[in-house]
């Protein structure tokens, strides 16, 4: 049962991102993300971690997803042009691709860690669900959870300020 | 399933999100990429977690989701403060701080 979700979820993580990078309308490849975004969660369950699962589900592919699907509305479903400023460029950029994959699996498969090829150690119920990661949050990890809420607020005011800038300029 | 699988797979979702990265040449195209190797990121931080049996990369995936959610926010913003001043879509065409 396990390993049937987990072909399932990894064949539509695959194809997802496989996706994103073949539709040639951006609108497409956010629908096809959203699929990846979905297929992830599950594999994120079946690793026992709850919590990271329903963040995923409602951060990303609820919230940041609305936000790519009104930009590509607003900017429009643009073509790409044929014209390649590096020579061979679709035809370089799989090859490399495929060596980065290569690359990884080598690194991974020859690491010595033994643990990789077991289902790791058995873990009791309440292992990754949002009762112990809100603790380890909130008490060992309190500095990084605030200095990411500090970086959230940036980010916040200063997509404000880029998208902002034109009428600043045209009024002064 | 063993945490060998997962690892190949993230290992895979990463590649094809660098070759995104190399094809397209759309920036809301780069930044879905983008997200898909960050994703891939984080798939390897929570099998390691669930290897070890210790919720501490569950932690980090969190923050990587937070980095993640910032970049997105600040490319967008980016993305339509270049549309908005007529200049073309494509990275290519926006070369003017190239040397």
């Amino acid at each position: 049962m396990e390993a049937v979700l987990f072909f399932l979820a990894a064949i539509g993580a695959l194809g997802g991102a496989v996706g994103v990078v073949s539709m040639r309308n951006p609108f497409y490849g956010v629908l096809a993300l959203i699929v990846h975004l979905f297929s992830l969660a599950v594999l994120f369950l079946l690793l026992t971690s709850a919590f990271v699962a329903a963040a995923q589900v409602v951060v990303y592919a609820g919230a940041v997803m609305v936000l790519y699907v009104f930009v590509v509305a607003y900017v429009g479903g643009d073509t790409e042009s044929a014209w390649e400023p590096i020579p061979g460029q679709r035809f370089l950029a799989p090859l490399l691709g495929a060596a980065l994959f290569i690359e990884l699996s080598i690194a991974v498969l020859a690491s010595s860690l033994l643990a990789l090829g077991t289902h790791g150690p058995d873990v009791n119920p309440g292992f990754g669900d949002p009762a112990a990661i809100g603790r380890l949050l909130l008490e060992r990890f309190l500095i990084p959870f605030e200095a990411s809420s500090i970086l959230l607020l940036l980010a916040a005011v200063g997509a404000v300020v880029l998208a902002n800038r034109k009428r600043q300029e045209t009024s002064s | 399933m063993n945490i060998e699988w997962y690892i190949v797979l993230s290992s895979l979702l990463f590649a094809v999100g660098a070759m995104g990265i190399l094809i397209r040449r759309s920036p809301v195209v780069i930044l879905l990429c983008l997200e898909l190797m960050l994703n891939a990121g984080n798939l390897a931080l929570v099998a390691f977690s669930r290897m070890v049996g210790n919720q501490q990369g569950q932690i980090f995936a969190i923050v990587v989701m937070v980095v993640a959610a910032c970049e997105v926010v600040v490319g967008l913003g980016l993305i339509v403060a270049i549309f908005r001043r007529k200049l073309p879509l494509d990275v290519d065409s926006l070369r003017e701080l190239r040397g």
